[in-house]
């Protein structure tokens, strides 16, 4: 087991290693010193409120990450958690603000309203991959497209925009739907929506861990055919997954909006989806994985702001997102393949046999 | 069968001695010596894993030897790749045809070798004197998807001896070829051997290696055995070489077949999306306690109708009984349920998860049912204990249940299978080429597993490429040709013979194109 845990960490520390290195090789390449822009970046979590806002990013980025991984575990590239999320946040606060209800219901409520519409978003994508076999790359893109558009038209004063001072948003969600938070004066405030990320980060290793659901999710993104072959149905998985990951993605918007803005305003934050589909690469569909993630993520971008003050490009830390990712990749492959060597070696081993070497490396595909 | 010996003085033409091999851990070849002598076909036999292919890649220049020395034509050598080893005249038709479907035969054989004769009128002139010397007749402008498996493995042969190759290894030539292919297969080899190439023949069809070999070096765990005449030993001592040990043969061995009817199929009709009909209303019926066997060509409609009674597939037309309960319009997790279990016939692809391991494999197909689940919850713990059941009865060579499942070897993966899909007591068994792939030992262990079970009541459908297995082990044979069921054959009296000419429309036309490619 600890040969196991080894190797799964292995390829996530060689590959962040590996990101440093060629960030320190572009920060040398335009003059800078790497050590002291990662000095910078760490001081800065110690400023102002930086250390809460790494702490409430980390929590959006999970919800995100984890949306993404659903899909993954199938292989499902499900693209469109950004439409997913931009529009169960906008449907959950027009929602959210009509309705009055006592206070913990009005949240769960509005939750579970982010959540369905998030799905339904991800529904037309799963009934054109197993109607029409259209690929959900393609289909949940053009869902981000048109999400982008109805909100800004859903927005409008003339539909259910208001203006509040410079800016137009929903009508706000009263006091009894807005979710507290952890108040730590000039440090901020932490969301009280953070632990909606840990809830369902937990779930997920439970249900891909001990359910059937899970089991069958993953076995169909090893092995279609096997997965078929021991009686999963594969277009029910691609429907359950893609509307599970829909609904995940769903809550993105949601410890934003009830912890903070109590709207959804023209400032809406994008980007998250996007962001979420690279953590999930990087944690390896791990919840543990995907919360470490997230975090490095979070930190990067927070921290990357004060890149500026000592004249270092703070687009070095978006370098360093996508090589970490890339690299996380790479390394993965090769650690697996190590292993899978290694184990077929170790069984050959234990029963005496000359077991044919050839087949560890035939056999990777 | 003439007698092409060599003069004493003419060096052999490829000799390996105190070849050794080792990867961490493993010891995959050790003191292996090889003698091949210039125009003679030379058969290696053994066991899947004594390290055949290991030995072929070190003379192909894929891997390098820890120790020992390669000699070709006398001459030391040392590859550092296939394309040394290609130079020196030594070329390699591997068991899974590497062709580019959409290529013709003329672009698939200068593929690669373009340098030789350019890819225009010289290089089709030289494909065809070669066809022409070694009655390999293929049309240089046919593409490749049009060609039967023959058709293929002709242009495999092509392509290594257009880069000049006089010593060939073949990889389990006869593997994909019906009896009759494989006879063309055979005197090709001879009138080439008649014109100088020498040949390595890998194989564990031991009849085969008899009928073509002139010499049989047999190799077991890694190391060589012994080199034989075939024409002094008979199959069985060449088997009992390869596995050290008396060998059970598939023997017809009669037990009661019930009464109760376990699987009835009627009027199974399957058709393409373009309306081609791939099975035509077949009727089957199998009762409890008997095997009934299914022959035929690859390719006529054996997986399509094993996939069918999966409900993997959709039926157009017709029923699909178990033991009377209507399962036509159920999915394949239903019909797993209802008691039906599946060995398919690619256990890599159908049958495992590879990188699982092996506890995580007994719960596939048995995802809804004890001991291996509980409601929505896997229970994990019964599935290590039944998977630990498996390993025990089915004697599956593992240091433990936690390694993936790609680390076993085939026959141990097999054995695996077999035992998860006779867990859960089911009343009818799929058996997709049960024992394709694997090696002596677990094929008389399987052979043995589905006798017991057969005799506890079990029904079972045995699909098998493997004419001996299904005579030794059917009640009765059905042969199948073009979707249909074309004969019935009982296996008490039948050869291997008949059946193949049966299997191919009694010799009428070629029947190895059918519905190739539209099967996957």
């Amino acid at each position: 087991m600890t040969a196991k845990l080894r190797s799964t960490l292995l390829a996530p520390t060689l590959a962040i290693a590996f990101s440093a290195l060629l960030c320190a090789l572009a920060l040398l390449a335009s003059g800078a010193n790497p050590a002291d822009a990662l000095g910078v970046m760490i001081g800065h979590v110690g400023k102002g409120q930086v250390a809460v806002d790494i702490v409430n990013s980390t929590a959006i980025y999970m919800l995100a990450a984890l949306a993404a991984a659903i899909g993954f575990q199938m292989n499902l590239l499900n693209i469109g958690i950004e439409g997913q999320y931009r529009i169960g946040a906008l449907v959950a606060a027009i929602v959210g603000s009509a309705l009055v209800l006592p206070p913990v219901l009005h949240w769960l409520v509005i939750l579970v309203v982010a959540s369905l519409a998030g799905a339904l978003w991800a529904l037309l994508p799963a009934i054109l991959k197993v109607t029409r076999g259209v690929h959900e790359v393609l289909s949940t893109i053009m869902m981000n497209a048109i999400a982008f558009g109805l909100a800004a038209y859903l927005i409008r004063r003339d539909m259910f925009g208001i203006l509040v001072g410079n800016n137009v948003s929903t009508e706000p969600i009263p006091d009894s739907g807005r979710v507290p938070g952890i108040d730590l004066g000039d440090r901020g405030t932490v969301f009280g929506l953070v632990f909606l990320a840990v809830v369902v980060a937990a779930v997920y290793g439970i249900v891909m861990k001990r359910t059937r659901f899970g089991f069958e999710l993953k076995a169909s993104g090893e092995s279609p055919t096997a997965a078929a072959a021991g009686g999963v149905n594969a277009k029910k998985m691609v429907v359950v997954s893609l509307l599970v990951s829909g609904a995940v993605a769903g809550l993105v918007g949601m410890p934003e909006i009830l912890g903070r803005d109590h709207a959804y305003t023209l400032n809406f934050a994008a980007g998250y989806g996007f962001a979420g589909i690279g953590i999930a690469l990087l944690g390896r569909n791990h919840p543990v994985g995907i919360a470490f993630g997230s975090l490095l993520w979070a930190f990067l971008e927070k921290s990357k702001v004060a890149l500026d003050n000592v004249g270092v490009p703070r687009e070095i830390a978006t370098i360093m997102q996508g090589s970490i990712v890339l690299s996380v990749v790479v390394a993965y492959e090769i650690v697996k393949r190590m292993d899978l060597a290694a184990e077929q070696r170790r069984v050959g081993r234990a029963l005496g046999t000359a077991k044919p070497a050839e087949q560890v490396g035939g056999d990777g595909k | 069968m003439t007698d092409t010996e060599s003069e004493p003085a003419q060096p052999p033409a490829v000799a390996l001695t105190g070849i050794t091999k080792r990867f961490p851990g493993v010891v995959a070849n050790s003191d292996v010596h090889l003698t091949v002598r210039a125009g003679e076909v030379h058969a290696l036999c053994g066991e899947n894993g004594a390290g055949k292919s290991t030995l072929m890649k070190i003379l192909y220049g894929m891997q390098a030897p820890d120790e020992g020395t390669i000699e070709v034509g006398g001459e030391p050598v040392r590859f550092r790749s296939p394309a040394e080893a290609i130079k020196a005249g030594i070329g390699m038709v591997h068991q899974h045809f590497m062709l580019a479907d959409n290529l013709t035969v003329l672009e698939n054989v200068v593929l690669g070798a373009e340098g030789l004769h350019g890819i225009g009128r010289r290089a089709k002139a030289r494909i065809r004197e070669l066809a022409g010397a070694t009655g390999l007749d293929v049309d240089p402008d046919t593409l490749v998807e049009r060609l039967g498996v023959a058709d293929r493995q002709r242009v495999e042969i092509l392509k290594v001896l257009y880069r000049g190759a006089r010593i060939v290894i073949l990889d389990e030539p006869t593997a994909v070829l019906v009896p009759q292919e494989v006879d063309e297969l055979f005197e090709t080899l001879r009138s080439m051997r008649a014109d100088g190439y020498t040949f390595l023949f890998i194989s564990h069809k031991l009849d085969e290696v008899r009928t073509i070999a002139d010499t049989v070096t047999v190799i077991r765990r890694g190391t060589t055995v012994g080199t034989v005449d075939p024409r002094t030993v008979s199959s069985r001592q060449l088997a009992e070489m390869m596995v050290g040990s008396e060998l059970p043969s598939p023997e017809h061995r009669h037990t009661p077949i019930g009464d109760d009817e376990v699987l009835r199929v009627e009027g199974l009709t399957l058709r393409t999306q373009d309306d081609r009909t791939l099975l035509d209303s077949l009727d089957l019926v199998i009762r409890s306690g008997e095997v009934l066997g299914i022959a035929g060509v690859e390719g006529n409609g054996q997986t399509e109708l094993v996939e069918t009674i999966m409900g993997m597939r959709r039926a157009a037309e017709g029923r699909v009984l178990l033991a009377g309960k209507d399962l036509t319009k159920a999915g394949t997790l239903a019909r797993r349920e209802a008691g039906i279990g599946y060995i398919p016939e690619d256990r890599t692809r159908h049958g495992l998860l590879l990188t699982q391991p092996l506890w995580a494999n007994r719960i596939l197909g048995h995802q809804t049912r004890r001991p291996t689940a509980r409601g929505a919850m896997l229970d994990i713990a019964g599935a290590r204990r039944d998977t630990e059941r498996i390993v025990e009865e089915f004697d599956v060579r593992t240091p433990g249940i936690e390694v993936a499942a790609a680390s076993l070897s085939g026959g141990n993966q097999q054995k695996l299978v077999v035992g998860r899909e006779l867990s859960g007591d089911p009343v009818l068994l799929i058996a997709s080429h049960p024992t394709r792939g694997v090696d002596v030992g677990a094929q008389a262990a399987i052979w043995d597993q589905i006798r017991s079970a057969r005799a506890r009541g079990l029904a079972v459908l045995l699909v098998s490429a493997d004419l001996d297995e299904l005579i030794g082990l059917s009640d009765s044979i059905l042969v199948m040709l073009r979707g249909r069921f074309v004969a019935d054959a009982d296996p008490t009296t039948v050869t291997p013979e008949d059946l193949g000419s049966a299997m191919t429309g009694a010799g009428s036309d070629r029947v190895d194109h059918i519905e190739e490619g539209e099967t996957r």
